[in-house]
């Protein structure tokens, strides 16, 4: 068997996360291609062999759903799987397919009209949490205090207008304990965990939250594992929410951010997704597929 | 040299093409597009579907 690797690395930008890959399967004997996806054309119906595996890292999520979809077709493993990362680029898909696997997330609810809108909120109870149905980074989450605010803001999605405005993801806020926690899954792994603190209710690292190691009790991994398996598993950054004495899972990543987890777990992140990726190519090399 | 404030832009060791770099002078964001000599565009702005 060839047991020659290409891997190729779709991006947007050359971050941090970027180099840290690309510089892990180099230094596990793979050939590595960095793809910038703003150069890229793919033709449909002429096979590709120009990669064994793409790892699809573009800051854009429109950009990374539609290459991965192509790429698939064209015969190209791509991690994550475009079905997955599909799940996670829609909160309400992966709200859907955590409640169908028996996950516990916090209370939601969709509506279609304002109307709609205020009766779930006085069900769910205030405060309660808007999010967009897909968005990342914090973006335009709205934490809803009473009825004059839900008013106001659903008011205001109306007028705004446009299809992203025209379904209401409603959520129970989760009074955490100033942190939530995110799990990194890579294959059947949970390698390691954070806790994301912050004195502002949204705890995103890209909203300025300070990280620090969270150890993985049987709980959080068991919990992470089957958030993992529902969207349909990869390399996934699950966020669960402390809540009282157990745990909810609110989101799950597909082309999670790390940069500020690895010195505070002291886990080679890069390297486990190296690994995970050689073994998707190797999978691809005798004919498998992951 | 900067596109927004024509500042000289420094780069540190091991900056690669396709990073993206802050001009100390403007605060603009920029895309190193090559590096020998260093040659920057600005960087193209946040979008909504960015993100993890």
């Amino acid at each position: 068997m060839n047991d020659h690797v290409r891997v190729g690395i779709f991006c947007s930008r050359l971050r941090v996360e970027e180099k840290l890959l690309r510089d892990a399967l180099v230094h596990r004997g793979i050939e590595v291609e960095i793809v910038d996806d703003r150069e890229l054309t793919l033709v449909l119906g002429q096979p590709l062999r120009r990669w064994d595996v793409v790892l699809e890292r573009s800051l854009s999520q429109t950009r990374g759903l539609a290459a991965s979809r192509v790429l698939e077709s064209l015969g190209v493993l791509t991690v994550n799987r475009h079905a997955v990362a599909a799940a996670c680029a829609s909160k309400l898909d992966t709200s859907a397919l955590l409640d169908a696997a028996g996950v516990p997330t916090p209370a939601t609810a969709i509506a279609f009209s304002p109307e709609s809108a205020l009766l779930a909120a006085e069900d769910l109870g205030y405060p309660m949490v808007l999010k967009p149905i897909t968005g990342s980074w914090g973006r335009l989450l709205a934490r809803i205090n009473d009825r004059d605010a839900a008013e106001a803001l659903f008011e205001h999605k109306v007028l705004l207008g446009g299809p992203e405005h025209s379904v209401f993801y409603l959520q129970r806020h989760v009074d955490k304990p100033g942190r939530d926690i995110r799990a990194f899954v890579v294959g059947d792994a949970v390698v390691c965990a954070i806790y994301r603190e912050s004195e502002h209710w949204v705890t995103n690292t890209a909203r300025g939250a300070r990280t620090r190691n969270c150890p993985v009790d049987s709980e959080l991994r068991e919990l992470t594992l089957r958030a993992a398996a529902a969207v349909g598993g990869g390399v996934l950054a699950v966020d669960l929410l402390e809540d009282g004495d157990h745990l909810l899972v609110s989101e799950v990543n597909a082309t999670m951010e790390f940069r500020n987890s690895i010195d505070v777990t002291g886990v080679d992140i890069p390297g486990h997704v190296a690994d995970h990726v050689r073994e998707v190519a190797r999978g691809s090399l005798v004919g498998a597929h992951a | 040299m900067c596109p927004e404030c024509n500042a000289t832009v420094g780069l540190r060791d091991g900056v690669e093409r396709g990073e993206v770099v802050t001009c100390l002078e403007c605060n603009a964001e920029l895309e190193v597009i090559g590096l020998d000599p260093s040659r920057f565009v600005l960087a193209p702005p946040e979008d909504v579907d960015w993100g993890e």
